[in-house]
């Protein structure tokens, strides 16, 4: 408790722990606020929380995800992600160790993508209320006039592009709370998308709509957008990238992977005209490689996401509603 | 993947649409139950409806064991947690079933306070390994499910019983699938009045690759219904409806076997000494939406009682009446389809289930909700 009491152990903390990986190289190291540049367009600001069991996943960990996740809530907005800001609230008796190798996740996902962590905070609560360590981060972006990427730009004829396989995040996780020996060699997808954003603007297609796929998955975040555009999709299920061991586990457990999270996905919806070279852009990179064009919109004044199944019948491709619990048989 | 691919491939799905659209004769119509909600969920997750004739009807049955749980043991299973300050341990899709007083498991695992838990477990056996985990706390689970959990359910009580283990005990939900088919028969509305027209059942496939199909024998001969066990992937129920009409078409009604790939007439006869080892019939039991069958659930043999929850602590069932406007219990039976009720898609929804069937996502009400509400909506394209 002593370390989030205020005084010269959370001084302590924040120095040796946070200050040394994260870094102080930005004006405003120290004090209460971090003092930055302003920068030329509109600002964009998201913020997440982030609660994870287990804290450490084959493929990644709570602090590299706390990185990329919010990175790329910036992102999708067509925007470039400058500054971040991390609060977290650790559970007294948290190992230390545990603590600096998450920070040191943290510091090794901002340096790769260029964002850094210029401001934060830490609160300790007692033992038990809390689930070793929480983390919000806030990030900060910045979109050049004239880019409007929304969830409500979706317009009949448009085509989905989804950027890699999908639910890989979810079931790594899952595999690893639930001890599914078959399904070890699932990674965690977590990944930050800008520099994929980047070159998917290089390709000049006329992107409308971007976001990522993250709690819900792939089904949800679609609902979202059909119902913030006011339009209905159709996504073919023969052409959604799944791995196997991801369809294998989601298998054993009775689950969709249409609804398990991911963490390193985007989805896009563009003009039909400029999907292939949208495609083509995204699989250029390294993030994209597996990307597919999904399915298309249509106008539905009723917003349902359908889907054409791999046997030749049709069905709504709903919400997630509260969250998939596995079967019983 | 290997086994599960092959068994929802387009072409051959096709092919089999092709056989069966030969196969219905046009002046006649085809009313076929799937007894299992593995066998609803496949259909409405795969489409496998639009691929029919419009004259072959499929008709959902009370097969799936988190629907047919009534209101009165979900309440039992919380009261030991809130009450009796016990670990109960539950599969997951019984957590979200409305119980009284406008709780279910999960909404009463958020408001506990007096040292109980509500916990999801996978399997038995990781309910008997919490038992031993936590040797100062009872650990109950709550083991629901037709002749295909069974016997997991027998072999923890039998290892409890051979560790030794004071902390571990049973709730015991078990029910039994030929009852159920025989009151689904006996019903009024498929026996006097007619307004269920059943001409035969895709019968289960886990529950038989345990009990057999020889259980459905008597069926096919006493009322002159062909069933066919089949598995639960989409190739296997269109292959089952193929076989049911041809059946009907020559005037036959016998069981025939699908998925013989894991079922036998005689089925699993270790797994069926071990359930008998433990278990005893019930005289009755109370099912949600059939009321209550004689002598169609378990109940733990006496030589076991040790672990039987329903001794060991001071509960017992009390019947508590479904929503008056719910209709899970004539969609059950098959006398109505779930877009019949008039809760259905507004007070009775995935997020807010009124009735059972609208929970599990094998539930005939859910099924339809989350995957085949466009055909009602009548939507593009």
């Amino acid at each position: 408790m002593m370390h989030g009491s205020g005084g010269r152990a959370m001084a302590q903390l924040i120095d040796e722990l946070f200050l040394s990986r994260l870094g102080n190289a930005h004006p405003g190291a120290g004090n209460d606020a971090a003092v930055l540049p302003a920068a030329a367009g509109r600002l964009v600001v998201s913020t997440d929380s982030h609660v994870v069991s287990p804290l450490f996943f084959p493929g990644g960990d709570i602090g590299c995800l706390s990185v990329n996740g919010t990175i790329n809530d910036v992102a999708v907005m067509g925007a470039t992600p400058l500054y971040l800001a991390a609060g977290f609230i650790l559970e007294e008796g948290f190992p230390l160790a545990d603590l600096a190798r998450i920070v040191d996740s943290m510091a090794q996902a901002a340096a790769a993508a260029g964002v850094p962590v210029v401001t934060g905070d830490t609160k300790v609560v007692q033992r038990g209320r809390g689930d070793g360590v929480y983390i919000t981060t806030t990030g900060v972006g910045v979109v050049a006039d004239g880019e409007d990427w929304s969830g409500d730009r979706a317009r009949p004829g448009d085509r989905i592009i989804v950027s890699g396989g999908i639910g890989e995040h979810g079931m790594a996780i899952m595999a690893q709370r639930e001890s599914i020996g078959f399904a070890a060699d699932i990674v965690s997808d977590t990944a930050p998308l800008h520099g994929l954003i980047v070159a998917m603007r290089a390709s000049g297609a006329d992107i409308h709509v971007v976001r990522d796929p993250t709690r819900g998955g792939v089904a949800t975040t679609l609902n979202e957008i059909a119902r913030q555009s006011r339009v209905g999709m159709m996504l073919r299920e023969s052409e959604v990238p799944v791995q196997p061991q991801v369809a294998a586990a989601c298998e054993f457990l009775g689950l969709d992977p249409l609804y398990v999270a991911n963490e390193g996905r985007l989805l896009a919806i563009v003009a039909d005209a400029d999907a292939g070279r949208l495609l083509a852009a995204m699989r250029a990179h390294p993030l994209a490689r597996n990307a597919a064009l999904i399915g298309s919109v249509h106008q539905d004044a009723q917003c349902f996401v359908q889907m054409s199944t791999k046997l030749g019948g049709r069905r709504v491709v709903d919400w997630l509603s509260g969250d998939q619990l596995p079967r019983i048989c | 993947m290997k086994f599960i691919d092959e068994f929802r491939d387009r072409e051959l799905a096709h092919g089999l649409a092709a056989a069966i659209g030969r196969a219905a004769q046009p002046q006649r119509d085809y009313h076929f139950m799937e007894f299992c909600g593995g066998h609803t969920h496949a259909i409405a997750r795969y489409g496998v409806s639009d691929l029919l004739p419009a004259n072959v009807r499929m008709i959902h049955g009370p097969g799936c064991p988190v629907c047919v749980l009534p209101i009165g043991r979900i309440d039992m299973a919380i009261r030991l947690a809130m009450d009796e300050g016990v670990i109960l341990c539950s599969y997951g899709d019984p957590l979200r079933v409305p119980a009284s007083g406008g709780l279910s498991l999960l909404r009463a695992r958020a408001a506990l306070a007096g040292g109980g838990e509500i916990r999801m477990v996978y399997c038995a056996a990781d309910a008997l390994r919490l038992a031993q985990e936590n040797a100062q706390r009872q650990v109950v689970f709550f083991a629901i499910g037709f002749e295909t959990t069974t016997p997991p359910t027998a072999v923890v009580i039998r290892q409890a019983r051979a560790l030794g283990l004071r902390n571990f005990s049973v709730l015991c939900c078990h029910v039994l699938t030929p009852a159920a088919i025989a009151s689904i028969l006996e019903s009024p509305e498929v026996r006097q009045w007619g307004s269920v027209r059943l001409d035969g059942f895709i019968g289960p496939a886990h529950v038989s690759t345990i009990i057999g199909s020889r259980p459905y024998e008597f069926f096919a001969a006493e009322y002159r219904k062909p069933v066919v066990i089949a598995g639960f992937e989409p190739l296997d129920v269109m292959q089952a409806i193929l076989m049911l009409i041809a059946q009907l078409n020559s005037g036959r009604a016998v069981v025939e076997n699908e998925f013989a790939r894991a079922v036998t007439r005689e089925g699993n006869r270790k797994a069926q000494r071990m359930v008998a080892e433990v278990f005893e019939l019930r005289r009755s039991f109370a099912w949600r939406g059939l009321g209550e069958l004689p002598y169609s659930a378990l109940r733990i043999r006496r030589e076991f009682a040790d672990y039987d929850a329903e001794r060991r602590f001071p509960i017992s069932y009390q019947a508590v009446p479904d929503h008056p406007a719910c209709e899970c219990g004539a969609v059950l039976r098959g006398a109505r389809r779930p877009q019949d009720c008039r809760i259905f898609g507004s007070v009775c929804t995935p997020e807010n289930p009124v009735g059972s069937c609208m929970v599990s996502s094998e539930g005939a009400c859910a099924a339809h909700y989350s995957f085949g509400r466009f055909a009602d909506a009548k939507v593009a394209p």
